[in-house]
């Protein structure tokens, strides 16, 4: 009994402190992610039978949506287009490294819950599709968080909430940069170590920095929620509402970036 | 205890614990999930002390956290730590009626809960809510439901 519980300790501590048991971790992750896949089934099952049974009519007005939406969409990459390549020249005349855009891959979230203490989330895609820790993952709305975790079938994703995360950025109208950690259990993001006098208001949309070679540069991470500034503290508290829909989003993107120091973030 | 028994009952109905830790529950519901695979546990650590020991609730508790993406132990040691007690005094447990059962089942579970609690503390993100303690209620309201329905299809005869 008294050699499990210091073997037991003697894990958490060494998983909480090193990296090296990702790997056992992972190993582990194999044989049981077909449970995983048993829960998530039924759910999905249901919602594919929704999808079915769903009027001629609904469907015929959601492609007419849809149709209109792309039109617009198609409307603004042409343009969008143009301005990226003329960034990416901009910016390799600047010898900056940073250059947007690289490979994306969609996959689904599993229906399976977690501990209440933790803010993660499953995907349906591992080291078969060549993820890799660190990843970046965003979903239509934004920056979702990062991989922490790669199995052979599924993938942990940290969320950008989660008390244990933190994202480099900054503030689009200014360029003020600080760190957005996660709050578990407000469910938003909080920036750290702004000081009471840093121009930032409520309402000001947060882009990713693009520092820390984590996350690339300019996806949109929260908008500002709430400042409080009080003149007792050295920093002031400012809440952040996620941009992406953290607990709404079905698919998400993992990115590869262009940048290879990104791909490897040892190196 | 010696009678014929099929050998996938015990692995079978962890496997069921898992798939219910494991269910999408909505938001409000979040911190009354009872501790099934506990409870599971605590069954089969009283019907049968030889066969379900302290190493392997040590293993279930590995692949708790595994599947939880907890701290790699910490369900581990919580689990053993409660099932080692339950193999100190299953004689006991064995004789109390469902109701009485049902109270100890509370306090053990309760026990687990201030385990993760602790370890969750130490890294820094502990619950702020009191309703975290209400798994350990839903979990003894359980409990008599849980011991029959397992006892009537297991075949185990407990008392």
């Amino acid at each position: 009994m008294i050699f499990l519980v210091l073997l037991s300790i003697g894990l958490m501590v060494l998983d909480y402190r090193v990296t090296a048991l990702s790997q056992l971790r992972a190993a582990l992750s194999m044989p049981l992610a077909p449970l995983q896949y048993i829960v998530s089934w039924p759910i999905q099952m249901v919602d594919n039978i929704v999808d079915t049974i769903s009027t001629h009519d609904r469907l015929v007005r959601e492609n007419l949506d849809l149709k209109t939406e792309v039109l617009r969409l198609k409307a603004q990459m042409q343009r969008l287009l143009a301005v990226e390549l003329e960034n990416n020249q901009l910016k390799s005349l600047t010898l900056s490294k940073n250059q947007l855009q690289g490979k994306v891959l969609i996959a689904a979230l599993l229906a399976v819950a977690t501990d209440p203490f933790i803010n993660q989330v499953l995907v349906d895609k591992g080291t078969r599709d060549k993820l890799f820790v660190g990843q970046p993952v965003l979903d239509a709305y934004g920056v979702m968080g990062q991989v922490i975790q790669v199995g052979p079938l599924t993938s942990r994703v940290l969320l950008i909430n989660d008390s244990h995360s933190g994202v480099p950025v900054q503030v689009v109208r200014n360029g003020i940069r600080a760190i957005a950690t996660g709050d578990a259990y407000t469910r938003k993001l909080r920036l750290t170590n702004v000081t009471l006098t840093a121009d930032i208001r409520v309402g000001d949309l947060l882009i990713t920095s693009g520092l820390g070679d984590n996350f690339p540069e300019g996806y949109p991470v929260g908008q500002v929620q709430k400042i409080d500034k009080d003149p007792g503290l050295q920093f002031a508290t400012i809440t952040v509402e996620p941009a992406a829909h953290l607990d709404r989003s079905r698919g998400v993107l993992l990115v590869w970036p262009n940048n290879p120091a990104l791909l490897d973030p040892k190196s | 205890m010696n009678y014929p028994r099929n050998n996938w009952i015990i692995p079978g109905t962890f496997v069921v614990a898992f798939i219910l830790t494991l269910l999408p529950m909505p938001a409000w519901a979040l911190w009354l999930r009872p501790s099934w695979v506990l409870m599971v546990l605590i069954f089969w650590a009283m019907a049968e002390p030889e066969t379900i020991n302290v190493g392997i609730a040590w293993i279930i508790g590995i692949f708790l956290d595994v599947l939880e993406g907890t701290l790699l132990g910490e369900h581990a040691l919580a689990l053993s730590l409660v099932v080692y007690l339950v193999v100190r005094m299953y004689t006991r447990l064995r004789m109390f009626p469902l109701i009485q059962q049902g109270f100890s089942i509370f306090f053990l579970v309760l026990l687990y809960q201030f385990i993760l609690f602790c370890t969750q503390g130490f890294i820094g993100n502990s619950p702020n809510s009191w309703l975290y303690w209400s798994s350990s209620l839903t979990s003894m309201l359980l409990w008599p439901w849980v011991y029959s329905i397992m006892r009537g299809r297991t075949d185990v005869k407990i008392v």
